[in-house]
């Protein structure tokens, strides 16, 4: 796993200058890392990576308690910002004590390893296509069926996928993560030297894009689901918030008038949610607004999205002080695991919508079994992520020495 | 929050449990209802209830990709059943009904053709099925949002009605193929034109969710399309005829 207890576990192996820093650098961070692990980020980041799961199965009655169905923003926010502000904690320290380059190095690993699990993926998905398009010849879905065409030349459309240019549904979320990570170190070293000038630099990108229209195409056509040049803003916040930020933003936060327009926007927010799914409702959003709002555009992060997750997360970090007993409860204790380990639970996350969908497919598609299928998906979840801590914290062969190191392995490991 | 969303999931639950719970007799008129909700419409059908009212014929064009259509049996696809439907609705109404089916062309490539089609076969209703192979190539989404639009201003120009026929629900290929997107545009760009939407998916989403069809079936044979399709035509025959405030009620 990539962290900041890396370096400390391969000790004998790297060479000793690189091994001293490491060692120096580890006491450092670790009183800050143990005494001040946000469990509520382990907690969120663990709520997302469930209800991306729930999204990604077809459309059941547990899809109806997914924040999506309540406001404009979904659990993809909440899974950048943290990310952002994960990455930027762990290795924004590891860039100011073991310097830029050693930085760099270990973010570059941790990109590597997020290519390989989406790769991983890729072909989770290849074989089950495949096999759906062998096996599956309904007359009434002869169109459909259309979309195995790109089984008639992997030769382009694999290659396309290593490229990152051809995603399948529901695996938009990790290229989108693996760009934003390959520029962290940029990022990182303009926050090192200005945090707020980097956030008005994202912010600036921000608006370039929207309004020069930039965006990164796809195969076969279209282009990225989840325009980076726009979710980088959202990237980029989490970072500037972990550097800092967050701790400044609490003198906006703490007035009640802050709460209460977050309040009233959420609500708003909410009941032009509502008039989608009710078309009776469709007169309670004035026609003006209606034409103004519309589209509210996914791929580039409408502001509209991304205000009703700043709306959400301002109540949320009010409501929920750091210091909530609830935190240590032993019932939020498989959510937080999750988020602790996002990189392996998200993985499986999408391969186990892939297995739902077929489970659904092939043995029986009533609504008790969705139901089955979705909490059965996360309790696997729950206990892959709890197997994945204890090979951290006990079965790991310098399992001593990452204690030593404080959980920082935990921290890191949720670096994602 | 915490009682909010108990109440929400215990409505949806109480929701599920209503939709799944009539007992369906043998009545194969009754075994595919659609709620009906999901067939009303603001928007509405003035050229088909002038053309009806004043005892001309009612001339339905109906455009779209494969979806519209059963391999090697057509006559048994929606548009014919729609015909039937609407002749047996409106007795004394002649209602001639044409098909053009594009297989494999977006939505974008089949609005250029729309106008000659309509100069062509001059009808009062166009009814254009679309979305389905712009989801299947994920057409960039603004593109396909003037696509339709564009296609919608051509045929209203053009002097006639319009019907929008969105994506089937495929439960199959919902994880290969991200249809909300489209959808959500075409619902948006239909009202923004005033144009009654038959949101076949939600339809068939209803029927599955209900217990109707088994759209997960791998089944080879031609008979669920078959039921599928008469289904569908007579929803959208229904659809059709409330639009143009046709209805028993509304007929004189």
């Amino acid at each position: 796993m990539p962290s900041i207890a890396d370096p400390i576990s391969g000790m004998r192996l790297a060479d000793a200058k690189d091994a001293s820093a490491a060692a120096a650098a580890a006491p450092a961070v670790t009183p800050q890392a143990t005494s001040e692990r946000e469990l509520r980020l382990d907690l969120f980041r663990g709520l997302a990576l469930w209800l991306i799961f729930i999204d990604h199965l077809p459309t059941n009655i547990l899809t109806w308690l997914t924040i999506r169905n309540y406001g404009f923003s979904d659990a993809t926010e909440i899974f950048i910002f943290i990310s952002g502000y994960t990455a930027a904690f762990v290795y924004g320290r590891a860039m100011l004590q073991v310097g830029v380059v050693v930085a760099t190095a270990r973010i570059l690993r941790r990109v590597w390893q997020i290519y390989v699990a989406h790769v991983f993926l890729f072909t989770i998905f290849l074989a089950e296509i495949s096999y759906v398009a062998t096996r599956f010849e309904n007359p009434l879905y002869t169109e459909e069926m259309g979309i195995m065409d790109f089984l008639k030349q992997p030769d382009v459309t694999i290659v396309q996928a290593l490229l990152l240019r051809f995603r399948p549904v529901n695996m938009d979320v990790l290229p989108l993560y693996i760009v934003l990570m390959l520029f962290l170190p940029l990022i990182l070293w303009l926050m090192k030297w200005r945090t707020d000038v980097t956030l008005a630099l994202s912010a600036a990108l921000y608006v370039l894009t929207w309004h020069f229209d930039l965006y990164l195409s796809a195969y076969p056509n279209g282009v990225w689901a989840f325009n980076p040049f726009a979710w980088q803003l959202l990237f980029v916040f989490g970072a500037w918030c972990a550097l800092g930020g967050a701790r400044r933003m609490s003198r906006i936060l703490a007035p009640p008038i802050t709460f209460w327009i977050c309040i009233a926007y959420l609500f708003a927010a909410f009941l032009v949610t509502l008039s989608w799914y009710l078309p009776q409702l469709g007169h309670i959003v004035p026609r003006r607004i209606e034409q103004w709002m519309y589209p509210i555009n996914k791929t580039d992060l409408d502001v509209l999205r991304f205000a009703h997750f700043l709306a959400l997360a301002a109540i949320t970090v009010r409501v929920l002080p750091k210091d909530w007993p609830g935190l240590k409860s032993p019932w939020l204790r498989p959510l937080i695991l999750c988020g602790q380990h996002s990189l392996e639970i998200f993985c499986l996350g999408v391969f186990l919508a892939f297995a739902g969908h077929f489970i659904l497919a092939e043995v029986s598609g009533g609504a008790g079994m969705h139901f089955l299928v979705s909490v059965t998906g996360i309790v696997i979840m729950c206990a892959m992520a709890w197997v994945i801590s204890w090979y951290k914290h006990s079965a790991d062969k310098g399992a001593s020495r990452y204690k030593s190191a404080g959980g920082n392995a935990d921290l890191a490991g949720g670096a994602v | 929050m915490k009682s909010g969303f108990g109440t929400v999931l215990g409505l949806t639950l109480l929701a599920g449990y209503l939709a799944a719970a009539p007992a369906r007799a043998g009545d194969p008129e009754q075994i595919c209802d659609v709620p009906s909700n999901l067939l009303s419409t603001e928007s509405k059908l003035p050229k088909v209830a002038e053309a009806v009212r004043s005892g001309q014929p009612l001339n339905v064009l109906v455009v779209g990709s494969r979806s519209s259509t059963i391999p090697s049996s057509e006559g048994s696809a929606y548009p014919a059943k729609l015909q039937a439907a609407l002749k047996e609705s409106l007795p004394s109404t002649a209602v001639n009904l044409s098909v053009e089916v594009q297989g494999a062309r977006t939505t974008e490539d089949m609005g250029g053709g729309l106008v000659k089609l309509v100069e062509e076969k001059r009808p009062t209703l166009v009814i254009w099925q679309t979305g389905t192979v712009d989801a299947i190539r994920s057409t960039d989404l603004d593109d396909f949002r003037n696509a339709v639009d564009a296609g919608i201003g051509a045929l209203q120009q053009a002097g006639t009605d319009v019907v929008l026929v969105n994506l089937q629900y495929s439960p199959r290929t919902e994880s290969m193929i991200s249809g909300s997107p489209y959808l959500d545009n075409m619902r948006v760009s239909a009202q923004e034109h005033d144009v009654p939407l038959f949101d076949r998916f939600a339809i068939m989403h209803h029927w599955n969710d209900a217990g109707d069809f088994d759209l997960f079936s791998p089944a080879h044979g031609v008979e669920l399309a078959k039921r599928v399709h008469a289904c569908l035509g007579r929803a959208l025959s229904k659809f059709v005829i409330d639009a143009a405030h046709l209805g028993p009620a509304q007929q004189n």
